[in-house]
């Protein structure tokens, strides 16, 4: 009976890795002639790529596929990813790291921990709780939402590997500097009282972690397409259909004086604007790329893009029940300030 | 007994979404139980937690930082 058991759950588990080639290979085809497909639906309906509205049609019909086959791999992976890190688990390999190796981990670890902005204010409590320095704790609370699976697939999708790879970069170096920086300013002073009576106070060693197989990682990644791509789909579809209007008929270099490599001040007023607006790299990037079509410079699109991730007014909103004034200002400051020079340079070398 | 449940989150969907899955899982299994939202961030890390929504049984955290399946909430409650 045991056995039998066993050989049906092993025969099961076959099954779904199978289950899973077939399907990534069934993708990857799609993927790959999604150009072909698009030609085939313009021509299907009538239109031709030498007319304006034909070539937005095209646009439309090959990037909406394109960017969400994408992004269903690519946050598929992370939600199997996902159930391998945990917050507590992040938290245990953080606490007590010196600065420098601390921040730099603490960034990477904020791709991968499982994290939703709002779990942003017990996360920054629990961590210093365990001993967690509190520039390495900026360094992830930075990095989670700036450097997360959306946009990167997003970035990748529309504007290839090398720009996705970039972004990453730059934003780990943001997350890993103004860690360091809020670290070196000595501004443990900053924190609400109430927070600061739990510093240090040793947290008992809680969760025992989630007992899963490899069935049960597969069915969460599938679960974070449904709550992910569920979520942002209509963005893109929103985002692409207005690119695809962009490319199809405003006029070449249209935002070149204005968002253009030129014009200096474009890279902070970009920041200045991604401030108070609170999206999601869904909704903004497909727009972004559109605008970068016709002559806006990329590193301003960049700076825009990150800033409306990394600094949000409701998330600051937030962190003021645990930080006084003078660090959340601290902390906006030094994130805004390398998001503008990650602009310029972008513009400079792109 | 009556239970007292608690689920902590500050409000955004996903700790909402967990709020209404168990309501309806007891309501189902007619639990007599006292099912309370929380709210406050300094009581929510009195319960020493990471990331919510967190599940909190009898003062007993079952769970925190995903919604967990009905079954999985099922086997919580008794």
């Amino acid at each position: 009976m045991k056995q039998r058991e066993k050989a049906l759950k092993d025969g099961g588990q076959t099954g779904m890795w199978l289950r899973f080639v077939i399907a990534s290979a069934a993708l990857l085809l799609l993927y790959n002639n999604l150009g072909k497909l698009a030609e085939m639906v313009v021509g299907v309906l009538g239109f031709n790529r030498e007319n304006h509205f034909g070539e937005a049609l095209y646009f439309f019909v090959y990037e909406v596929p394109k960017v969400l086959l994408l992004l269903v791999a690519v946050v598929f992976v992370m939600g199997v990813v996902h159930t391998f890190v945990s917050p507590e688990k992040t938290r245990k390999m953080l606490s007590g790291k010196r600065t420098g190796v601390g921040n730099v981990m603490a960034a990477g670890l904020g791709i991968v921990t499982p994290f939703c902005s709002c779990s942003a204010v017990p996360l920054f409590i629990g961590f210093l709780q365990a001993g967690v320095p509190l520039g390495v704790t900026f360094s992830f609370l930075i990095a989670a939402p700036m450097v997360n699976e959306v946009a990167l697939a997003l970035l990748f999708g529309m504007f290839g590997w090398k720009i996705a790879l970039t972004y990453m970069t730059m934003g780990l170096g943001i997350a890993i500097t103004a860690g360091v920086v809020i670290e070196k300013l000595g501004m443990e002073g900053q924190l609400e009282e109430w927070v600061r009576q739990l510093l240090n106070s040793d947290v008992a060693e809680s969760e025992a972690g989630r007992n899963i197989s490899w069935s049960g990682r597969f069915g969460e990644g599938i679960g974070h397409v449904r709550s992910i791509v569920g979520k942002v789909w209509f963005y893109i579809v929103l985002g692409v259909g207005a690119g695809a209007g962009i490319h199809g008929y405003v006029p070449e270099n249209f935002m070149a004086s204005l968002m253009g490599e030129n014009a200096w001040w474009s890279v902070p007023a970009a920041v200045l604007l991604g401030v108070p607006m609170y999206s999601n790299a869904a909704a903004i990037l497909p727009i972004v790329q559109a605008l970068l079509g016709k002559g806006a410079a990329l590193g301003t699109a960049m700076a825009f893009m990150m800033s409306v991730i990394a600094l949000s007014a409701p998330e600051m909103i937030i962190l003021r029940k645990v930080l006084k004034p003078r660090l959340i200002i601290t902390f906006a400051g030094v994130v805004a300030a390398g998001i503008v020079l990650v602009g310029y340079v972008f513009n400079l070398v792109l | 007994m009556k239970k007292s449940i608690k689920i902590l989150g500050s409000g955004c969907t996903t700790c909402k979404q967990l709020e209404s899955v168990v309501r309806e899982v007891v309501a189902e299994l007619g639990i007599e139980a006292a099912v309370e939202k929380v709210e406050d961030i300094q009581q929510i890390m009195s319960y020493n937690v990471l990331s919510t929504p967190v599940l909190v049984v009898d003062e007993a955290v079952k769970c925190s930082g995903y919604i967990p399946s009905r079954e999985e909430i099922e086997g919580y409650l008794y």
